[in-house]
């Protein structure tokens, strides 16, 4: 079992099982921040958000959370750079095999989407957490952070929501291959359901990419 | 037909090669790739110079010898063929075409367009059969298998080792090859027993011997010639969990 | 004592091998050890051959000149392999499996040898079903069987169009199996060069390594050839690249004699010649003569038409078209053995009716599709259709198929006895390079079969036999005088090719020589032709030693130097096949002989003076080979002359 995750299949597994994760964490996320858009007042929103940050079983789901992100990013490069490392000298003209388009592209949208997670932390997460820069408001008399408004701000200003929306697409393109290689790496391959993960992963990738590049575009327009 | 070719020289497995463009002329279309580049090397015979030296054997499409890196495809543009199976009429006339050999760390080049694939040899060894030997065996119909398993255990067992799975992969790993001994064997009940075994040590040997990881681009399905699938590498994945798990 | 001996054991037929197998002396595990034996060849005799003695115990060096043991040549059979299982209740049995392959052999072949093959072939197909080898099942989940030319029973097992290569790789897997437990050591990209002889026995090989080029020095107790088959000597043949005759050539310069060289199968269902470019024929499997149905125009401007184009395949009637061999042979119609199929086809051809090039003759598949359907037709060929249209860019599905017979197969190799073992003690030959057991014509589905049945289960058994006396023999060193010599002269013959610098290339020399070898001792021989191909050969010879052009030097990779070897060593076959073609004054299954032919056209044997194994012995370079005569004597099988047209 320990050997398991010393081969390169079973650190695929993990690329596998985290990348799940996240994409059940990104379900989750997607959920709260819509509420923002969905309800005239701020209070659902900072009141989850406020939920996520003090809950205690929250807390350990969020130790996991950036375990997970840091397993994913970690292995991905390392798997990565072995891959480099086994082709040697590449070839003079570039391959144009039949391909999954978007599997060619996992590192190079990986490195954009851990720079824009580098910001979005930043910007939101540990300034509420460390900075405490945020403003306060008062729902039944308890203090909250107003994350809302801190959102609504950054999402009015044009360069911001571009750079938003493009990160999301690049993560558009991290799922399409995603989604179905997570499965197929745990070696779940069926004549009949892998047609219907397949299609899932792009209703998956639909719903997320629509969700959170709505929520800028909404902001910006209409609030 | 006219063609100009920029063929991938390289003395040895040490010396550093380069690109060199040579000219053919009058090639018919019903003319094989390799029996062009045997063109070629007639003239440069003539001119007292070393041929291009290049991989081939049964010249029908099964040994698996020939493995050519065709502008960008190995195997060049045609589906479900070897080297050896493309033909001129594939190309327009006075197109360039590009020659290069499998690139791999695994798969050095010997000389020219020749790569040393022992790490194909390398993998079955360590353990690509069932652990039978000679005599002894009960009778053939003894194990009834059911027919679906045992065509699927055929498309697996179609592999010819010719090496354009590794060549076509961006990551240059072997999962394909190595799936399809896997999962050929594990689909019959002969080669059940040792089939725990059997998947970690090929996996081992896989990996000590420097191939990437599958990051299931599918590549290695689109170029293979023999049309072998990457569900037999979910097979493999599966077995591989399995036998670290239970 | 009869010279060459073939050893036969006493006693009935179907007793031979069991006594002998009960009585033979054998080789105890300890001693196993201490002994060395070299396999040359990885196909499916090689492979199966150095995986059984490897696991045995005995120390195995196994040797070729593919970049893997898999690519060789075996791998190419398509159609199947043949057992006496009976598992379709149809009356099959060893006897019959025995007799079929006698008669299809043309009364050419031992009866010992052929029995004992008969009687393995069982066994073959468990052990290959053990081994993990797919082959094509019932919905039962049993094993399925199809019929092959030249049998009345169904007894052929078969993988899809890939049964060479599964029974090969399981073979292979076996190989590689006992390399990984350190009791075979593999030598890939090695080719031998010359065979050690100390003291009358064969003990050990001179091996150059292709890529380096460095000359190296193998000894062992014993040395088995599994090389395959000389074929390719024809430059256009079935036969892989590579395939030579130099081992076994090798051989019979150094003593073992050379049988029946003349006995090259000639596959009728090839595509035919296209270019003068071309470098390879491909076949196409005799299955396909199950439905496809052949013809060639009964006019002579209609074929003129068809050859150059004025006219389609279909714009020609029923009555305009002429199914020669369903006229010829209304008994077995398409399906009569490979011999007579391909002389109909070139005697068609010949006539002026040929289609294509002039050289080929439609296999037409309309009527199965209209009676079958075409989803049928693709199920049982598709792949073989495919195939077909990559190279010939022609739709089989529309139009007919061109074929034409091309060179598949030898029949004849190195003379061995009922152990395999050649003339010279401790060298032995396994498979396609011995001449055993397919007389003067193979049946299909009998090669794979023969392979496997000499590598698994024969010569384990009857090496050791030989090896029992050898237990006492040290392991020589590789210095001895005689590696030295046979060293120093393989060095000289490279240095000698390399240094003649001449005007021709190597395929130049091998195409000349081929298409002069396929004209006048090729499907139809006369004293005439064959007279003249010895002296054309011998000519051919002192030119090639003398304007040879081989660009490059010994100590890298440098294919031409390989060729340049085999091709000379295939002028000098060539030459020995002529004379054995000349001295056998009779038709027999592949070898036809103008003058003897029955007044209409069909092969016309002659038991009284030709039940024959024809054995030559290498008298120098400057002699002719002398010939020494085995007699068939066929006590459990009647003899009778082949006949397929009632």
């Amino acid at each position: 079992m320990n050997s398991l995750f010393a081969s390169s299949i079973g650190k695929k597994l993990i690329m596998s099982l985290t990348g799940l994760f996240l994409i059940v964490f990104l379900m989750v996320h997607l959920g709260i921040n819509l509420s923002l858009i969905f309800y005239d007042s701020r209070e659902p929103f900072n009141k989850a958000a406020h939920f996520m940050s003090s809950n205690v079983l929250i807390k350990i789901l969020e130790i996991i959370l950036f375990g997970g992100f840091f397993l994913h990013m970690f292995y991905g490069l390392y798997l990565q750079i072995k891959n480099w490392i086994a082709r040697g000298r590449g070839y003079y003209k570039a391959n144009y095999s039949q391909t999954s388009f978007f599997s060619k592209y996992m590192i190079h949208t990986a490195i954009i989407i851990t720079v824009f997670l580098i910001i979005h932390l930043t910007d939101f997460y540990f300034k509420a957490k460390f900075f405490g820069e945020v403003p306060e408001v008062y729902y039944d008399g308890k203090p909250y952070h107003d994350l809302g408004i801190l959102v609504i701000e950054k999402f009015k200003i044009p360069g911001f929501v571009i750079f938003y929306i493009a990160c999301f697409l690049f993560l558009a393109f991290q799922l399409l291959h995603g989604f179905w290689s997570a499965f197929q790496t745990l070696g779940l391959d069926h004549q009949v359901y892998t047609p219907v993960i397949k299609i899932l992963g792009i209703i998956y990738t639909a719903l997320i990419t629509i969700g959170f590049t709505a929520i800028p575009l909404y902001v910006y327009y209409f609030m | 037909m006219n063609f100009t070719l920029k063929i991938w020289r390289q003395e040895s497995a040490k010396s550093k090669g380069k690109f060199v463009v040579y000219n053919v002329s009058n090639i018919s279309p019903d003319c094989s790739f390799l029996e062009m580049l045997d063109i070629l090397n007639q003239q440069l015979i003539d001119k007292f110079e070393k041929p291009v030296c290049f991989d081939h054997d049964c010249r029908e499409g099964i040994c698996g010898a020939c493995g050519l890196y065709i502008n960008g495809r190995p195997h060049g543009p045609d589906e479900d063929i070897t080297t050896c199976q493309l033909h001129m009429r594939r190309f327009k006339d006075g197109d360039t075409i590009v020659i290069e050999p499998w690139r791999g760390r695994p798969f050095p080049v010997i000389k020219d367009l020749v790569v040393d694939r022992n790490a194909f040899d390398k993998i079955i060894a360590a353990g690509g059969y069932i652990s039978v030997s000679t005599g002894g065996v009960p009778d053939a119909n003894a194990i009834p298998i059911p027919r679906e398993d045992a065509d699927l255990a055929m498309d697996a067992a179609a592999c010819i080792g010719c090496g354009a799975c590794v060549a076509a992969c961006k990551n240059t790993s072997a999962m394909l090859f190595v799936a399809a001994k896997v999962s050929q064997l594990a689909r019959l009940p002969q080669g059940r027993i040792e089939a725990k075994e059997r998947v970690i040590k090929m996996v081992a040997k896989m990996d000590e011997l420097g191939f990437g990881s599958c990051t299931n681009t599918g590549a290695c399905e689109a170029e293979c010639p023999k049309n072998i699938s990457i569900s037999h590498i979910a097979k493999l994945n599966r077995e591989y969990i399995k036998a670290k798990i239970f | 004592m009869i010279k060459p001996d073939p050893r036969i054991p006493e006693g009935p037929l179907a007793e031979k091998w069991t006594r002998f197998k009960a009585t033979q002396k054998l080789v105890s595990p300890s001693n196993k050890r201490k002994l060395d034996i070299i396999v040359v060849g990885t196909g499916l005799a090689g492979a199966s051959a150095a995986a059984s003695l490897g696991e045995l115990g005995f120390n195995v060096k196994v040797f070729c000149y593919q970049d893997s043991p898999r690519r060789a040549h075996s791998i190419a059979a398509q159609g199947g392999i043949n057992a006496a299982k009976n598992y379709r209740n149809d009356g099959d049995s060893i006897y019959r499996l025995f007799y079929d392959t006698i008669k299809g052999g043309d009364f050419r072949a031992r009866e010992a040898n052929v029995y004992r093959l008969a009687e393995v072939s069982n066994n073959i197909i468990d052990q290959c079903v053990a081994q993990g080898v797919p082959f094509a099942r019932e919905y039962s989940g049993l094993l399925d069987n199809r019929s092959f030319g030249g049998a009345q029973v169904s007894r052929t097992f078969y993988a899809r169009g890939q049964t060479g290569q599964q029974l090969l790789l399981g073979a292979y897997g076996a190989l590689m199996r006992q390399v990984n437990e350190g009791n075979v050591t593999l030598y890939t990209r090695t080719e031998m060069l010359n065979l050690v002889i100390i003291e009358g026995k064969a003990r050990g090989i001179i091996t150059r390594n292709l890529i380096t080029g460095k000359i190296e020095r193998h000894f062992g107790h014993a040395v088995v050839l599994a090389t395959g088959g000389y074929g390719r000597a024809f430059f256009l043949s079935t036969m892989a690249m590579g395939a030579n005759g130099s081992a076994v050539w090798t051989a019979y310069k150094k003593g073992a004699f050379f049988a029946n060289p003349s006995f090259v199968q000639i596959h009728p269902t090839c595509i035919p010649v296209h270019g003068d470019f071309q470098s390879k024929l491909t076949l196409m499997s005799e299955s396909l003569r199950n439905d496809g149905r052949i013809w060639v125009p009964r006019k002579k401007e209609d074929a003129e038409a068809l050859r150059n184009g004025t006219k389609k395949p279909s714009d020609l009637t029923e009555e305009d078209r002429d199914y020669y061999l369903e006229r010829r042979y209304p008994a077995f119609g398409n399906l009569v053995p490979r011999d007579v199929a391909s002389r109909a086809a070139k005697e068609r051809c010949d006539a002026g009716y040929g289609v294509g090039s002039g050289l080929a003759v439609y296999l037409d598949f309309s009527d199965a599709i209209k009676r079958l359907g075409k989803k049928i037709i693709e199920e049982r060929y598709g792949n073989l259709f495919q195939m077909y249209e990559k190279i010939v860019d022609q739709n089989p599905y529309e139009t007919p198929m061109m074929i034409y017979p091309a060179i598949h197969y030898c029949m004849g190799g190195l003379w061995v006895d009922y152990h395999l073992m050649t003339t010279i003690p401790g060298l032995f030959s396994i498979g396609e390079c011995n001449f055993s057991d397919h007389g003067a014509n193979r049946l299909g589905a009998s090669a794979l079969m023969q392979g496997l049945a000499d590598g698994y289960f024969i010569l384990p058994y009857t090496i050791q036999h030989y090896l029992a006396d050898e237990i006492l023999t040290p392991r020589m060193p590789v210095t001895l005088p005689e590696f030295e010599n046979a060293e120093s002269e393989s060095k000289e013959r490279i240095h000698k090719l390399l240094n003649i610098k001449g005007k021709q290339s190597v395929d130049q020399f091998h195409r000349k020589f081929g298409l002069m070898l396929w004209e006048l001792v090729g499907m139809s021989r006369s004293q005439n032709t064959l007279k003249k191909a010895i002296n054309e050969f011998a000519k051919l010879r002192e030119e090639f030693w003398h304007d040879i052009k081989i660009p490059g030097s010994n100590d890298e990779l440098n294919p031409e130097l390989e060729k340049a070897g085999r091709v000379a060593d295939f002028i000098e076959i060539g030459e020995l096949m002529a004379r054995d073609a000349l001295q056998r004054h009779e038709s027999c299954g592949c070898h036809f002989r103008e003058e003897y032919q029955t007044d209409d056209g069909e092969a016309k044997r002659n038991d009284e003076d030709c039940m024959y194994v024809a054995a030559w012995e290498y008298k120098g370079h400057e002699n002719e080979p002398l010939l020494h005569k085995e007699p068939l004597i066929y006590e459990n099988i009647k003899l009778q002359t082949r006949n397929y047209k009632i």
